[in-house]
């Protein structure tokens, strides 16, 4: 009786799972039909852009910083137990540009720009704010969900850059101070182990972790339940399921690159 | 209520040849709870109908029925004469462009100014306003309607209650709608503030010569400013009449809403 319970309430849930993730696939699907379709809200787009980009460069710059500076001092001491020092600025910069530098500060996004979108969305709601828009006769998918997804696809990348490069510069403070190498020698050794195919790879999975930021949150705010307790569940899911969502899609591009790195 | 102005239109001075909303047989269910049983309405050109109900009758759904916010199971909903639920998303905004709502909760933006608000609507509908219109001076006579040309730079979190209910009814001028649908005008204000909302409502009727409905179960409300009422009990119209007639029936459903 009890395993039938477990079983019973296992599919319950696997039921709201898969429906779930299907009405996230069709509101992405909505997304794509209405993104090429005008009339484009350009002017949005770019307050958005802004809001999203620009005002979150300080907590991405200050993570990336301090995420450069305590991996090199974690890591230091046991390169040099080993004699091999020098390898500090081509591990430093492998292991930030291809794989901490993105998932750290889309991770931070997540829980900056996701849940500031479901939160948002979900108050619109709840305050008829998104039924005034649609029965003012502007397509409220449209000016706010299209213009937020479009927004964080497009400025996570370049947040991650330079996130990278303020995470890197925080890494040769701490060469600097404990060794004496000199910054044209740190990045000359960092830059000659890095290729191509560490930045693209990790640029473009920047792509798909802002997408899924902007797409999670705008469908958790979009359809939120009712009352505070309805925004709150928008705002703190979007966090959880972006998250989750995050380490899914870097463990398939890490997937996908290593099929084009065996190539 | 004592509101000062004129409100005496008998019923029969309405042109009932022209009706702008029909509803007929409207039903609507959520789970289990049957909201909507049947519902019928008919709305003139250039009456005031009240729908009056209990909390949780099923006004807002109605009304949020009528212009396509929410679908009905089945029945029939026509606006000018269009079937609200056949309509293609463009021509349902271009009709919407003709009907003003004005929110129960105001439903302001908040990230936008008062200016910002009022001018929202009009991003979309060139068509409508013509190729001649200032926005500048319809947002500056549409706040001028409600008395608030002060507060056009303000943010809706620096206006009171009332001040934003002013405002979310100057937002439904914009586009000079013929029909207004009012959810609810006078809720969770105080007295003296929701007489000022009603002498606004009679004013904008008079001076845009529209069509209103309003839901509320604010009976003074329903009294100041009504031509006709109808009472929605169990999803269904349950008695039409003027005020007076309604208020006069001896059926104790009847006399709960009208008796102090």
């Amino acid at each position: 009786m009890k395993d039938m319970f477990k079983s019973f309430s296992f599919g319950i849930r696997l039921k709201k799972f898969l429906t779930n993730t299907g009405d996230v696939a069709l509101f992405a699907g909505r997304f794509f039909n209405e993104a090429f379709k005008p009339p484009f809200e350009f002017n949005e787009l770019i307050k958005q852009s802004y809001l999203i980009g620009y005002k979150s460069l300080p907590l991405v710059g200050i993570t990336g910083f301090i995420m450069g500076l305590v991996f090199t001092l974690q890591s230091r001491p046991t390169l040099v137990e080993f004699g091999a020092e020098s390898w500090m600025p081509s591990m430093v910069g492998i292991s930030i540009v291809r794989e901490i530098g993105p998932v750290i500060t889309a991770l931070i996004c997540a829980g900056k720009i996701g849940s500031g979108i479901g939160a948002e969305l979900g108050s619109m709601r709840v305050t008829e704010q998104i039924d005034a828009m649609e029965v003012s006769g502007t397509n409220p998918f449209k000016f706010l969900v299209v213009t937020r997804i479009i927004a964080t696809t497009l400025t996570l990348p370049v947040l991650v850059i330079l996130g990278d490069a303020i995470g890197l510069y925080g890494s040769y403070l701490v060469e600097n101070i404990k060794g004496s190498v000199s910054f044209r020698l740190y990045f000359n050794v960092m830059f000659e182990s890095l290729n191509y195919s560490d930045l693209m790879p990790a640029t473009i999975k920047s792509f798909f972790f802002g997408f899924a930021i902007g797409l999670v949150g705008c469908y958790k705010g979009y359809y939120s339940g009712t009352g505070t307790v309805g925004v709150g569940q928008a705002s703190n899911s979007a966090v959880v399921v972006t998250s989750m969502l995050l380490f899914f899609i870097d463990f398939i591009a890490v997937l996908v690159a290593d099929i084009f790195y065996d190539l | 209520m004592e509101t000062g102005v004129d409100t005496d239109i008998a019923f029969s001075q309405i042109n009932t040849d022209n009706s702008v909303i029909e509803v007929r047989n409207l039903y609507k269910n959520f789970g289990g709870n049957k909201v909507l049983n049947g519902f019928e309405l008919t709305l003139y050109e250039g009456e005031t109908l009240v729908v009056v109900g209990k909390s949780g009758a099923g006004k807002t759904v109605m009304i949020k029925c009528l212009v396509g916010l929410m679908a009905g199971d089945s029945g029939s909903v026509k606006v000018f004469g269009k079937e609200i639920q056949s309509l293609e998303q463009d021509d349902l905004d271009e009709l919407r462009t003709d009907i003003g709502f004005l929110f129960q909760g105001s439903a302001l933006y908040d990230s936008m100014t008062v200016r910002e608000n009022l001018e929202f609507p009009m991003r979309r509908h060139f068509k409508k306003l013509g190729n001649d219109y200032n926005p500048n001076e319809r947002v500056l006579e549409a706040l001028e309607s409600v008395g608030l040309v002060h507060a056009v730079d303000l943010m809706p979190s620096e206006l009171s209650g009332g001040m934003k209910r002013r405002i979310a009814l100057a937002r439904t001028l914009m586009l000079k709608p013929k029909i207004i649908l009012y959810d609810e005008p006078t809720s969770g204000l105080d007295p003296i503030t929701a007489k000022e909302i009603i002498l606004l409502m009679m004013n904008i009727q008079k001076k845009y010569n529209t069509s209103s409905l309003v839901i509320t179960h604010d009976m003074d409300c329903a009294r100041a400013i009504s031509n006709r009422v109808i009472i929605l009990i169990d999803g269904i119209n349950y008695a039409e009449g003027t005020y007076k007639e309604l208020s006069q029936s001896k059926d104790p459903k009847l006399q709960a809403f009208f008796k102090k």
